[in-house]
């Protein structure tokens, strides 16, 4: 872990016109993430932690307020920019797995590589990887041929393929049991001790978030001070 | 890669993919049996004037390869008999006896002495005038053998023998009886010449209209066959613009729907993609790619289905149309295909291209 920020927020707001009505999911936030940190916002919901995660994800724009991912200032970045932060600088890991239903586990892993512009092989990095995954010998099988777990650990060796500045994790475990969660929430505090990986994990589980080396406490889009987290 | 997850999502949903190509083959063999047929009609044709064995047609004036414009006096043709290198002249009536058929009047003797005798597969010559012949096709039609009747002209006819199709017409009675019959007593629909030397054709065309037949269609057998094209027909070359249209119609609506069903059912799909950096280019490129696959498997599809479309003309109805397999107009069929189906993707592509990343990945 290092003492630069990877990731510099400040008075983050986000409103959403619905219809006549403004809702302010974010409502000015500050907080800053080092490189290498592995920090988790907890919440509950409707407190703007998905919003949040959209942001970070470059998946929609901020209404104001500065931010900047690995040295990019999103605010003023156009939509193909944040299409271009999205194949290299951020890696996605999903509630739902989100893996393309009709390619393999390892097409799934290979499609994200491609989309991010890499053709030749992976390097020996990833192959460790995909044996610290556990999923070697699941890479020739579709999603409905594998378990919750295996999905989300092959969604994490899809968020870590093109070695992402930050993943971003939304809900990892929040469909899996108990043990398919540990193992997952394992994995990425293991991704984090041994390759220094950046992780932002969302969730509303205390005990998933206790696997993080810092917590965020979220509210009604704010951030809570320590003190008063419930 | 990019093919891979168009072959792959093609194969993930087999129905949608067998259903839309076959549409698209639909759309392709319709243009092919269509240009199919009108080849084959007009060569079918083509083979059954050079199976009467002269060197000229003489036809009404007015008329055309493939259509007569009237009958004319029959007087005309022991003058053009008279002619110098002319060796034999014969004249015919045809009636038509519906949209795509007609009966032919025949002076047999002339007939045989220019092309030789009928071969007959069942059954023997006219012997008498309530008589006629068939040719193969016909026969098998219409299930005729020698013995069958069939009311043509508004009178029965005894069919007496069934002949090998590829002379002159396929259905044939005694010229004197049709001449008779249709109130064309003296009269001829067309003169077919036979010359002693038929190097001198052009010649004897010329000195034919020199001699006062200037008006009359005089085409020598070489010109009379190469008219008989699809491309030397204004009608059939709008109907078969028109055919065309109608497929690109039919491939669009197709692969709108198909691909505008895909957009939706794929949306997640489509969030996922964007999640992971896809642009809109390659969002549209994807399905793009997966119709012209479906258009190039459609087209494969059409191409079989032709043959199945002849089989069936050849066996159902050989007597009324022929179809004739048109490989040259493959490609032809295949790029109306694929530009009917492209245009029918590029609202959907579009569509999935602007659809909303967060919302597409909240679908379910």
């Amino acid at each position: 872990m290092t003492d630069s920020p990877i990731i510099s927020v400040r008075d983050l707001r986000k409103i959403y016109h619905a219809g006549d009505v403004d809702v302010h999911a974010l409502r000015g936030l500050d907080f800053d993430i080092r490189r290498g940190e592995f920090v988790s916002v907890i919440g509950p919901s409707g407190s703007g932690k998905s919003t949040l995660f959209h942001i970070l994800g470059g998946l929609t724009p901020p209404s104001a307020g500065s931010i900047v991912l690995d040295g990019n200032d999103l605010v003023r970045m156009s939509d193909a920019g944040r299409t271009r932060l999205r194949k290299k600088t951020v890696g996605f890991v999903f509630q739902k797995y989100n893996l393309l239903p009709t390619l393999t586990a390892l097409g799934n892993i290979e499609i994200a590589r491609y989309i991010a512009g890499e053709r030749g092989p992976v390097g020996p990095e990833f192959e460790r990887l995909i044996d610290l995954l556990g999923i070697r010998s699941r890479l020739n099988h579709k999603p409905r041929s594998l378990s919750g777990g295996e999905q989300q650990r092959v969604a994490i060796a899809r968020a870590l393929v093109n070695r992402p500045a930050i993943v971003l994790a939304d809900e990892p475990t929040g469909n899996l049991d108990t043990e398919n969660s540990m193992a997952v929430l394992s994995v990425l505090r293991d991704l984090n001790k041994r390759l220094g990986q950046t992780i932002l994990m969302i969730t509303h589980n205390p005990e998933a978030a206790a696997y993080g080396d810092r917590v965020i406490h979220m509210r009604d889009g704010r951030i809570e001070p320590p003190g008063l987290a419930v | 890669m990019t093919n891979k997850l168009v072959f792959e999502n093609l194969k993930h949903r087999p129905v949608r993919t067998l259903l839309s190509s076959l549409a698209v083959g639909v759309q392709v063999t319709m243009i092919l049996t269509l240009v199919g047929i009108s080849h084959g009609m007009l060569e079918d044709q083509a083979q059954r004037a050079r199976g009467m064995g002269a060197d000229i047609s003489i036809r009404p004036p007015g008329s055309s390869a493939i259509g007569l414009s009237g009958n004319f006096d029959e007087r005309i043709l022991p003058f053009v008999a008279r002619q110098p290198h002319v060796a034999l002249a014969t004249g015919v009536l045809i009636a038509p006896t519906g949209p795509l058929t007609s009966i032919t009047g025949l002076d047999f003797p002339a007939f045989a002495r220019m092309s030789g005798r009928f071969r007959f597969l069942e059954g023997r010559a006219i012997q008498n005038p309530g008589e006629l012949i068939v040719d193969e096709y016909y026969a098998r039609e219409h299930k005729l053998h020698p013995g069958s009747q069939v009311t043509l002209l508004g009178r029965a006819w005894t069919v007496c023998g069934v002949f090998e199709q590829g002379k002159l017409a396929r259905i044939i009675a005694p010229l004197d009886v049709l001449q008779r019959l249709t109130a064309n007593s003296g009269k001829l629909s067309i003169i077919w010449v036979k010359l002693d030397d038929p190097a001198r054709t052009n010649e004897v065309i010329d000195s034919l209209k020199r001699a006062g037949l200037a008006d009359y269609q005089i085409w020598s057998m070489e010109e009379l066959v190469s008219q008989m094209t699809p491309n030397s027909i204004p009608v059939l070359r709008t109907f078969t613009a028109v055919v065309i249209g109608l497929g690109v119609v039919i491939g669009f609506l197709v692969v709108f729907l198909s691909m505008y069903t895909a957009v939706l059912e794929r949306t997640r799909e489509i969030g996922i993609l964007k999640a992971l950096g896809a642009s809109p280019g390659f969002i549209v490129g994807i399905l793009l790619r997966e119709t012209a696959l479906l258009a190039v498997i459609g087209t494969f599809a059409g191409i079989a289905l032709t043959y199945g479309s002849r089989w069936l003309i050849m066996n159902l109805v050989p007597g009324s149309l022929t179809q004739t397999i048109v490989p040259g107009w493959w490609p032809i069929a295949g790029a109306i295909a694929l530009a009917g189906s492209l245009l029918g993707a590029v609202y959907p592509g579009l569509k999935a291209a602007r659809q909303d990343a967060i919302e597409a990945l909240a679908y379910d």
